[in-house]
């Protein structure tokens, strides 16, 4: 061993007098850290190998353990705080890039926990939900500018393929690769319940899934894995991904020990081949190359389905989405700094893009002042972690959300952020079919259910106290929002007053 | 519809249960020698025991026999059958009259004929309750117990008073302890843990002759007792079929269904000699599990059903001082020995089949998934065999009889 | 009747259903106190080889074969599930023999024990139920 310069982060206290051997712990921990001294009788943990997953703590049946930050200090200092001086010994150590998974958790201010949601008094009463008509169902899509009437003088009232919601919350691409089998199926099954929609990520789709296809979005990614037309004509609608959230600037990689047959199967590559997807596509190099792919695809698919352009959030944004939104394509999707990944380059995802917030607030003004924000709907994602994000989102100019790390969390993630191991405890970021098995689809799928509801009926109750009935009402009414403790720029690219004001 | 069966035990309650299920009209009538309500007789080496009593050892509640409609005539013989007019002789005097009538008599204690025997003043057979009791209140601190018979009653015999007399002696013809049940290697085990615990063995001798209080054995040895057991085997009582003309061998003579030669008149239980599965040919199997099954069927055949029970097999289930012991089957083809930490396990296989298995100590666990392969004869190749023979385990089947086994409808 | 059926498929082995067992059947409200340093024996057995593994207990069978082999009478059938009377258990290993799910064992106090649903603890409902993590272990009618 020689010298160990990096102490283990955490501890694991186990309360012995609870404690009843019953081994949980060391059966379902894939790091290894639990096991059985025959000789005590009792049980002995290795805090070396323990990523904070929680999983033993939540098998325990006696509650017998907790897992605590270790105490073991270095000498204080603001500047050379302790990640700081790991991450050097560690590439010191390695001499490789450092990876990590799952969004920053650096500490950037977050902006939706610095605005305030308007509610009813005296004037334009507050709206009961359990008692009046309201709904959360929202269309997404191209929606006409102007009135046309046919022949007869009616309104022409159709519109270009809209993807129907029947709550404004989409989940978001995590590729299958990424995730496992089990989660798709999870996301899938719930998606379909709740009259949502989920995304294929890069990894293409698989056959067992075909049957939700209409409640699928498939993406298209710079990998181009897994795409063929029955592919393409299998979802709901199409997304391509120019970037994402976590690591704009740069594609995915998913390693060959990842790759077994399944995956090789439905990425349409060979078995044990490493999958990087490239940074560009390199079929786009312009905003006229990504409207030609635009209306490619919709030839491909007999112009039935929405085509959607995913983007990471960066500083030239509104810029960007002004391009794509008069390149074709339906809806924008916009992926903040914050989204989630399986695996990225820790200082890309600590370092690069920019807040969702802001990114759509300025793409929703310069939209509008461009005249051109009915040629495409928004849908923004990048840690929106609550109902009232969602609100608070919508108020801002999104027509819809995708969530992706709460989607996770619900079906068990603990947030250990080590999921580029495979070693995934919940059965989400892992191909290992042991680790796998411990992902239920009818326990997660129930559970995203659950979640949604609960989101829908909290956002209902928002949206009554304010007055609004529907979420056309609500978006883009920056009116319902106020920002507290920002200051002046701030408040200016989000376009809301202060409170008070 | 009137029902009769000679006989108050296992196959008798049996074939009350079957006929109910099927006929709760007919009347039902039982016939039981004994004076005592139905009981388990495997249970009397328990009642000497401590174990049990007179009370748990009924085989069925009082209520059982209401809920049914059943009349039992206690401590009543069946004297003869007279056929042609389907009529039963009670105790010589009284006559019932039956539609359908179940022979299940059981068994009788052999006893050989020893010089001297009628010198003993203390001898006992093993058998009933009766005889149980009548031992229990001649056991004493001191007494010197001497048993002959090595077999299944002789050891529960042994097993029952050993920790209430001096000493307990077994002498036996045959050279191993329960010689019918057992191979050398398990019976060698038993023997020794026996002896562990106390007993005395004299094996491959027998009494030439005895005295009041002396036993002299073939090989010259002479034991002292005062108390004689004497459980050398049991005769199946046939004397009722065989003087009403139905065809008997060592038992009354029937088919898988338990019919004998009479249509009306039908046997089950210890008294009867029926299919034996893996031979094909007639045996006495004297088992309860056994009893009960055949009394079963022949109740559902009395009722006008159609069964037969085609999976008789000789069975032993007993614990002997804290060892338990199974064997199942048939010991002929191919001999598996598997070793055991702590015990004994042989398996035979012929054919590709499971016949028959001898498990002593650990090995015992979950035997019950031998007996059902013997039983239902399952493919050997169909599945792990050397999974299966290392541990009894359901995950030796293939996957897809796993879901029917555990997944479907019961 | 609702009975217990293990989906092979989801099953953990992580043998919590063990030990809720166990602790449910301990007449202890304490679920330390029912198990700690105690011997275990769980009246549903996990069969564990390799990856595969799955939980086995009573069938509950229509035509159960332990009740009639069982030498004493000691087990029954109530509304169809079936019950062992431990006062008249003396260890004779007849069920053991019997049964072909290897369902019947030893309890810790020397006497048969079996799974009975829970109908004869204080629980309600199958304790395994609740305690399997991932929904392996279901009571339902098929």
């Amino acid at each position: 061993m020689g010298i160990n310069y990096l102490y283990p982060p955490f501890e694991i206290i186990r309360n012995q007098d609870r404690c009843i051997a019953c081994r949980v712990c060391e059966r379902q921990c894939a790091n290894l850290v639990h096991h059985y001294d025959e000789e005590s009788g009792r049980m002995k943990a290795d805090e070396s190998l323990c990523v904070n997953c929680h999983r033993c703590v939540s098998l325990c049946p006696t509650r017998a353990l907790k897992i605590v930050k270790t105490d073991h200090t270095f000498k204080e200092n603001a500047n050379w705080k302790t990640e700081v001086i790991e991450d050097i010994y560690r590439q010191a150590q390695s001499g490789g890039v450092l990876l990590a998974s799952m969004g920053t958790p650096k500490d950037y201010p977050v902006y939706w926990d610095k605005m305030l949601i308007n509610a009813s008094q005296v004037t334009n009463p507050s709206i009961d939900p359990l008692r009046e008509p309201m709904e959360t169902r929202t269309y997404l899509g191209k929606k006409s500018s102007k009135i046309s009437r046919d022949a007869d003088g009616r309104i022409i009232t159709s519109t270009s393929g809209q993807l129907k919601l029947d709550i404004p919350i989409m989940f978001s691409a995590m590729s299958y690769g990424s995730i496992s089998y089990n989660a798709h199926k999870s996301l899938a099954m719930a998606a379909s319940e709740l009259g949502t929609f989920y995304n294929t990520g890069e990894g293409g789709l698989h056959k067992d899934f075909y049957q939700y296809g209409k409640n699928t979005i498939v993406q298209v990614a710079s990998g181009r894995f897994g795409v063929h037309p029955e592919y393409l004509n299998a979802g709901a609608a199409i997304e391509i991904k120019m970037g994402q959230g976590a690591k704009p600037g740069i594609g995915g990689h998913l390693p060959g020990s990842k790759i077994g047959e399944d995956i090789s199967a439905t990425r349409m590559i060979p078995l044990h081949a490493d999958a990087i997807s490239p940074a560009p596509h390199h079929d786009i190099y312009s905003i006229e190359d990504l409207r030609q792919l635009v209306y490619a695809l919709k030839e491909a698919t007999r112009y039935t389905k929405p085509v959607i352009v995913k983007v990471a959030a960066v500083h030239n944004i509104s810029a960007i989405a002004s391009g794509i939104a008069r390149s074709g394509a339906d809806i924008i999707a916009i992926d903040g700094f914050r989204g989630g990944t399986g695996a990225a380059p820790a200082r890309i995802r600590d370092n690069v893009g920019i807040p969702i917030e802001l990114a759509l607030a300025s793409v929703d003004q310069r939209l509008r002042q461009e005249g051109i924000r009915g040629n495409v709907s928004l849908v923004v994602g990048g840690s929106i972690r609550s109902s009232s994000d969602v609100v608070k989102a919508i108020a801002l100019g999104a027509d819809a959300v995708y969530i992706a790390t709460s989607a996770l969390v619900a079906l068990g993630c603990h947030l250990c952020r080590t999921c580029h191991s495979d070693k995934c405890n919940w059965g989400i970021a892992t191909q290992n079919p042991e680790l796998v098995k411990r992902l239920n689809p009818e326990v997660g799928s129930r559970r995203l259910v659950n979640l949604l509801t609960a989101w829908d009926h909290e956002i209902k109750e928002m949206m009554g106290g304010m007055g609004i009935n529907s979420i056309e009402a609500l978006r883009g009414n920056r009116l319902m929002l106020r920002g507290i403790g920002l200051h002046e720029t701030e408040l200016k690219i989000l376009g809301i007053a202060h409170a008070g004001q | 519809m009137h029902y009769v069966m000679i006989g108050n035990s296992i196959a008798s309650t049996a074939c009350i249960e079957a006929i109910r299920s099927i006929d709760r009209k007919g009347s039902i009538t039982v016939i039981g020698e004994e004076d005592h309500p139905c009981y388990s007789r495997p249970l009397i080496s328990y009642l000497l025991q401590g174990k049990t009593d007179e009370n748990r050892m009924k085989y069925r509640t009082a209520a059982f026999y209401e809920e049914n409609k059943v009349t039992v005539l206690q401590g009543t013989r069946a004297t003869s059958i007279d056929r042609e007019g389907k009529t039963v002789c009670l105790d010589g005097e009284t006559t019932l009259s039956y539609d359908k009538l179940l022979l299940a008599t059981g068994s009788s204690p052999f006893v050989p004929p020893i010089k001297g025997l009628g010198e003993v003043k203390n001898w006992f057979t093993f058998l009933t309750l009766d005889e149980a009791k009548r031992l229990q209140t001649h056991l004493k601190k001191e007494s010197r117990v001497l048993i002959l018979g090595a077999g299944l009653i002789g050891l529960k015999c042994a097993e029952g008073i050993l920790d209430k007399v001096q000493s307990v002696s077994v002498v036996d013809l045959a050279p191993r302890v329960l010689m019918s049940v057992l191979d050398e290697a398990s019976s060698i085990q038993v023997r020794d843990h026996l002896q562990e615990q106390g007993l005395r063995f004299y094996l491959g001798d027998s009494i030439q002759e005895c005295t009041a209080n002396e036993a002299l054995l073939q090989s010259g040895i002479v034991i002292g007792f005062d108390l004689l057991v004497i459980a050398v085997g049991v005769k199946p009582n046939i004397q009722l079929a065989s003087e009403a003309g139905l065809a008997v061998n060592r038992g009354i003579l029937v088919d898988q269904g338990g019919r004998t030669g009479d249509p009306d008149i039908f046997a089950a239980g210890d008294c009867s000699e029926g299919p034996e599965m893996i031979s094909g040919q007639r045996a006495v199997l004297a088992l309860l599990p056994n009893a009960y099954l055949q009394g079963e069927t022949a109740g559902k055949n009395m009722a006008g059903d159609e069964a037969g029970f085609d999976k008789a097999v000789a069975m032993n289930a007993l614990s002997l001082m804290g060892l338990h012991l199974i064997t199942v089957g048939r010991y002929e083809g191919e001999s598996h020995v598997i070793p055991c930490k702590d015990g004994y396990k042989r398996l035979f296989v012929k054919d590709n089949h499971l016949v028959g298995c001898i498990l002593v100590g650990e090995a015992s666990k979950r035997a019950g998934i031998y007996t059902a392969m013997i039983r239902n004869k399952v493919e050997l190749d169909s599945l792990d065999f050397d999974l299966i023979c290392e541990e009894p385990l359901l995950m030796a089947f293939a996957k897809n009889v796993r879901q029917q086994q555990l997944g479907g409808p019961v | 009747m609702k009975r217990i059926y293990v989906n092979e498929m989801w099953c953990l082995g992580c043998h919590l259903c063990e030990y809720y067992c166990a602790y449910a059947n301990s007449g202890v409200q304490d679920m330390v106190k029912a198990l700690k340093d105690k011997q275990i024996k769980s009246r549903i057995t996990v069969e564990q080889r390799g990856t595969i593994s799955f939980a086995v207990n009573c069938r509950h069978c229509t035509e159960p074969l332990c009740v009639k082999s069982c030498i004493g009478g000691a087990i029954t059938s109530k509304d169809g599930v079936i019950v062992i009377d431990q006062s008249r258990c003396v260890l004779c290993y007849s069920c053991i023999m019997a049964c072909p799910y290897g369902a019947l064992m030893p309890a810790v106090e020397g006497v048969m024990q079996k799974c009975e649903l829970c109908t004869t603890n204080s629980q309600g409902q199958p304790a395994c139920i609740q305690g399997c993590p991932n929904k392996a272990i279901v009571f339902e009618e098929r």
